[in-house]
């Protein structure tokens, strides 16, 4: 990416706040390792949700003070957590039921790269890496709306909005909204429909750094997040 | 009836070189530290395992595959802080990886126990992991034939049991573990406590003792991610 866009584009914190705005007030919510837990930290005020974790939780939240862990309370990424009153512990054919079987109301992950027709990439960068799935390829299947926090593009500038995944796929036609450091699309028809852009940059600068054509209707809003 | 065994030594004795063996827990939760470390000093060779991860620094499951008692891992996550002994080992192509994604992995055992051979699911249509597999097409969607996964033995944790082998589980340490005590011809099991039959209510039983061989009680079990801060090493 050019220097131009590295300075206006959202740091992580950013995206995971946008998209913590559109999670609903009473829904069941299974965030990913890593990038997309911090979408917990900004859940708007006075919505109600519940998180579930692979490895058997509903109603957690919050981290131990160090040394008041207890490594049998855990989260799918390994780190300590604390419950929230009314939470519940299950096993793991139960927790992927609830994935499974469509009783989530929205799960979010992170992306290597995404395509126009709601294919994921995140697993595997298909280049002698020791692979590891996890849950990854059971949650894109299920959740009501399953949701993608990204860069818009990778490190070296390439390109994750992509025609076609170029990389070992996590799921068919799965993704349904995808929040990047730039924009916020819909997948809908098989097409990255623009719903939000920083106002800072023009629909062509965009499109020059998506590989995928974006379809942009005449009410694309501005993608307006606080300084964090 | 009573299904109390005396010591680590005595319970894990049955598991022999060749053997399917499902270990519980979800990276260090739920992980039966001390059962593992005895089958490391029971030395078994060749052993397939199954679970969750791949191990942690140098103790429990790392142990057990840096003695070399591994020949063959089935799991979904093979990453951990420090997975080293698991890495090295695999490029060094002295263990087998069969990678199957987490909901699948708990299914199969599941059915497994639960005497389903086969079952359909969405996870990983179209992708590498479904190659080889039956696929079939249920209401306009496409679904993947996945198998049963049974073993010889499973080493499993649970909080209290009793003489009949009723288990109960600690916070989210329940995980995979009543699965694989369901699926294991010999399911053996480390408790913090051993109560009388009755004492557990029936109510709250998770794993119910039909599914249950053998119980050995350690009192004041380690954590994993305590003994990995520690530098632990085992042997």
């Amino acid at each position: 990416m050019n220097s131009q866009l590295d300075k206006i584009k959202l740091s992580n914190a950013q995206i995971a706040w946008r998209a913590a705005q559109d999670i609903e007030d009473g829904a069941y919510v299974n965030l990913g390792i890593g990038f997309p837990e911090m979408l917990a930290k900004f859940k708007p005020e006075g919505r109600e949700v519940v998180y579930q974790t692979e490895n058997g939780i509903l109603g957690f939240g919050g981290v131990p003070a160090a040394g008041e862990e207890d490594w049998d309370l855990i989260n799918a990424g390994k780190k300590a957590i604390k419950l929230k009153p009314g939470a519940a512990f299950f096993h793991h054919a139960d927790s992927f039921a609830m994935i499974r079987g469509g009783h989530l109301d929205l799960a979010v992950l992170g992306a290597f790269q995404v395509a126009e027709n709601g294919d994921l990439a995140n697993w595997s960068t298909g280049k002698g890496a020791i692979p590891a799935v996890g849950g990854a390829m059971d949650l894109v299947h299920g959740a009501k709306r399953v949701a993608v926090v990204t860069d818009h593009v990778t490190k070296d500038g390439a390109p994750k909005l992509m025609r076609q995944c170029t990389m070992p796929l996590t799921g068919l036609q799965c993704i349904t909204t995808v929040y990047t450091s730039l924009a916020v699309f819909d997948i809908i028809d098989k097409r990255f429909v623009l719903r939000e852009k920083l106002a800072s940059i023009s629909l062509d600068e965009l499109q020059a750094v998506t590989e995928a054509e974006i379809l942009a209707g005449s009410n694309v809003g501005d993608l307006v997040v606080p300084s964090l | 009836m009573n299904k109390i065994t005396g010591s680590l030594s005595e319970a894990v004795a049955s598991i022999k070189d060749g053997a399917t063996v499902m270990i519980g827990g979800f990276g260090g939760s739920g992980s039966p530290v001390e059962l593992i470390h005895a089958l490391v000093d029971a030395g078994p060779k060749n052993l397939t395992v199954v679970n969750n991860n791949a191990g942690n620094g140098h103790v429990g499951l790392a142990a057990l595959i840096e003695q070399g008692q591994v020949a063959k891992l089935i799991c979904s996550f093979p990453r951990s802080s420090d997975s080293t002994v698991f890495n090295n080992l695999y490029r060094a192509g002295g263990i087998e990886l069969e990678l199957v994604p987490q909901g699948t992995l708990a299914e199969r055992i599941r059915a497994g126990g639960a005497g389903i051979p086969a079952f359909y699911t969405p996870a990983s249509y179209g992708t590498e992991l479904a190659e080889g597999k039956p696929i079939a097409e249920f209401d306009g969607r496409h679904y993947v034939q996945e198998r049963w996964l049974k073993a010889d033995a499973c080493l499993i944790k649970a909080e209290f049991a009793d003489p009949m082998g009723n288990l109960t589980y600690r916070l989210a340490g329940r995980n995979f573990n009543p699965l694989m005590a369901m699926a294991s011809t010999t399911t053996i099991v480390q408790v913090s406590r051993i109560v009388e039959a009755g004492a557990i209510d029936p109510e709250h039983v998770i794993t119910p003792g039909i599914f249950v061989d053998k119980v050995v009680e350690v009192t004041q079990p380690k954590q994993e991610e305590v003994l990995i801060r520690q530098g632990a090493v085992y042997p």
